[in-house]
């Protein structure tokens, strides 16, 4: 099933370094398959600017099956690109035509500084999970699977919410770079779950506090970051934050 | 952390802020706009409506300053939100969004209303301002007309006339004064071609602002979820549209003289 090869053309941010302004460059993209993945077509046109003796395009990447969140970049204007549902190692080049020009660029929010051309920091996301998303109850080792009984609606609906990989796409979707629905996500996914009582209202109030601080904007119930998201988080989420917030301030008072 | 620095410190206590003062503006414009199209009852109904209002003494006051107090809240929080988000993100794109189809693009990129609540929020505040010098405070030099509203009394002499049926209850130790004339100081007004025209701009971008924020409230206190998000967008949608059409009726009625 393998189509036609496509030339295209990249307009890609290239950045040597954070203190460096940036600059977009313009690449040819001969002879691309649609069965590539957009990474893969990225390594071939990497290929080429290093046999010419340049600097190849930083990028990240790991799983590249989609589950790791690290290949963050904005293509055409969308988070991974437009596919729903769909990472940037998951982006096929048959989403593509022949002749196309492609923009990539890198996530943009203040809280996310770009590195080097596509790579951003997103150790902002690490600090938000250390001041709250985690649970100190010790589970043991391998737990019998029935030992502590979770309802399945709640379950369902926690696993729903810790499909989010980290990857970053809502801040970047976002106009105000709000880190709302990754951090509803974390938030959400514990205060279902019995392990995650304990902290439930700490957690709530430390996370959002930490994601003021490092300079994320707030939500403005635009719905971008739903529409990007390659995991589909719900902005149902955002709402349950919003109540879990709500109950963590009327519980922990004036103290 | 203290319970006053988890509301007013933080974005989510912001957002929370912004969406009780919002409801309650809400609450308010749709009291203000039923007590309007009394003037369609005809001067009498209009006029009495304002007298028994003013007939509140202390309560009207208590009132004046809870919405004050509502719209201090919902700007300061406005502005604050507004400058976190500008400052969190500050470069834009280049790439045009074209995804693969219309409707995902639609998602993708944020609704108009969405994008535009700070600058609708503060023209209705100027407009909120230049409505009371108007109405309220009745500064002559900005009503564009060669009168003074604070002159436009109900007085005994119209009684056999047009304010049949209008009786003043004035309170203690002002008997004998007279109530203004509300129906013929709108009539007037509102006669004025621009200052209808400012009326119903002002009054679309509050329907504009409330289509997004009447949906949003729901999200910020944590109600909306997705089997009710229909209904709340619907909601939004029908409530701004009667509003605008209840708002802008009055300044309509008087140009083309439904108001006689
Ligand atoms: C009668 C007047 C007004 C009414 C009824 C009203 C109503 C509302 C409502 C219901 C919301 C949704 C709250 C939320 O996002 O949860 C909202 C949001 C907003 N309002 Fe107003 N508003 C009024 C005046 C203003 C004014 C004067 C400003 C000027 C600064 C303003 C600025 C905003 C902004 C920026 C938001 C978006 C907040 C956000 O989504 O983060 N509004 N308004
Ligand atoms: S590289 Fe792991 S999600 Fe894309």
């Amino acid at each position: 099933m393998s189509g036609e090869a496509m030339n295209l053309t990249l307009r890609v941010w290239r950045q040597d370094d954070a203190e460096d302004a940036g600059r977009f460059e313009t690449y040819n993209a001969p002879d691309i398959s649609p069965d590539m993945s957009f990474l893969e077509m990225l390594d071939v046109v990497n290929e080429g600017i290093i046999a010419d003796g340049g600097e190849p395009i930083a990028f990240d990447s790991d799983c590249r099956e989609g589950i790791c969140g690290t290949c963050s970049m904005v293509i055409n204007g969308v988070a991974h690109g437009g596919q729903q549902g769909t990472t940037a190692c998951q982006l096929h080049m048959r989403h593509f035509r022949d002749g196309d020009t492609i923009t990539i660029e890198p996530w943009r929010a203040t809280a996310f500084p770009v590195h080097r051309d596509l790579i951003v920091d997103r150790t902002s996301f690490e600090r938000i999970q250390q001041a709250g998303g985690f649970i100190s109850v010790r589970t043991g080792s391998v737990p019998d699977a029935n030992a502590t009984p979770v309802p399945k609606e709640d379950s369902d609906l926690a696993m729903d919410a810790a499909q989010c990989i980290g990857c970053g796409a809502c801040v970047a979707a976002c106009k105000n770079a709000s880190a709302m629905l990754f951090v509803a996500a974390k938030v959400s996914h514990l205060s279902l779950m019995p392990q995650g009582q304990p902290e439930r209202e700490r957690r709530a109030l430390a996370m959002v506090q930490q994601m003021d601080e490092e300079g994320f904007g707030n939500c403005t119930v635009t719905g971008s970051c739903e529409a990007v998201c390659p995991k589909e988080i719900s902005l149902d989420f955002i709402a349950r934050m919003n109540r879990e917030y709500g109950r963590a301030i009327l519980k922990s008072g004036c103290n | 952390m203290s319970l006053a620095h988890n509301i007013f410190n933080t974005s989510l206590g912001r957002k929370y802020l912004m969406a009780l003062t919002g409801a309650g503006l809400f609450g308010f414009v749709v009291m203000h706009m039923l007590g309007n199209l009394t003037i369609f009852a005809g001067p009498a109904a209009i006029n009495e409506y304002a007298a028994n209002l003013h007939s509140l003494g202390p309560l009207l006051w208590v009132a004046r300053l809870g919405l004050l107090a509502m719209v201090a809240i919902h700007i300061w929080a406005a502005v604050k939100l507004s400058a976190e988000n500008k400052r969190a993100r500050q470069v834009r794109y280049e790439g045009a969004v074209q995804p693969v189809d219309e409707d995902r693009k639609s998602e993708i990129v944020s609704r108009y209303a969405s994008r535009t609540m700070i600058y609708s929020g503060l023209i209705i505040a100027a407009f909120a301002f230049y409505h009371l010098a108007h109405y309220t405070w009745k500064v002559p030099q900005i009503n564009g007309v060669d009168a003074d509203f604070e002159e436009f009394y109900v007085h005994e002499e119209d009684a056999g006339e047009e304010q049949v049926a209008f009786v003043t209850v004035l309170p203690e130790g002002k008997e004998g004064a007279n109530g203004a004339d509300v129906y013929r100081m709108v009539k007037t007004g509102f006669g004025v071609w621009w200052v209808s025209a400012f009326y119903v701009v002002a009054v679309g971008l509050l329907c504009v602002h409330l289509s997004h924020g009447l949906s949003a409230m729901f999200q910020s206190r944590g109600f909306k979820t997705k089997s009710t998000e229909k209904l709340i967008n619907r909601f939004a949608c029908t409530a701004s549209w009667l509003l605008f059409i209840g708002y802008v009726s009055v300044p309509l009625g008087v140009l083309f003289g439904f108001v006689k």
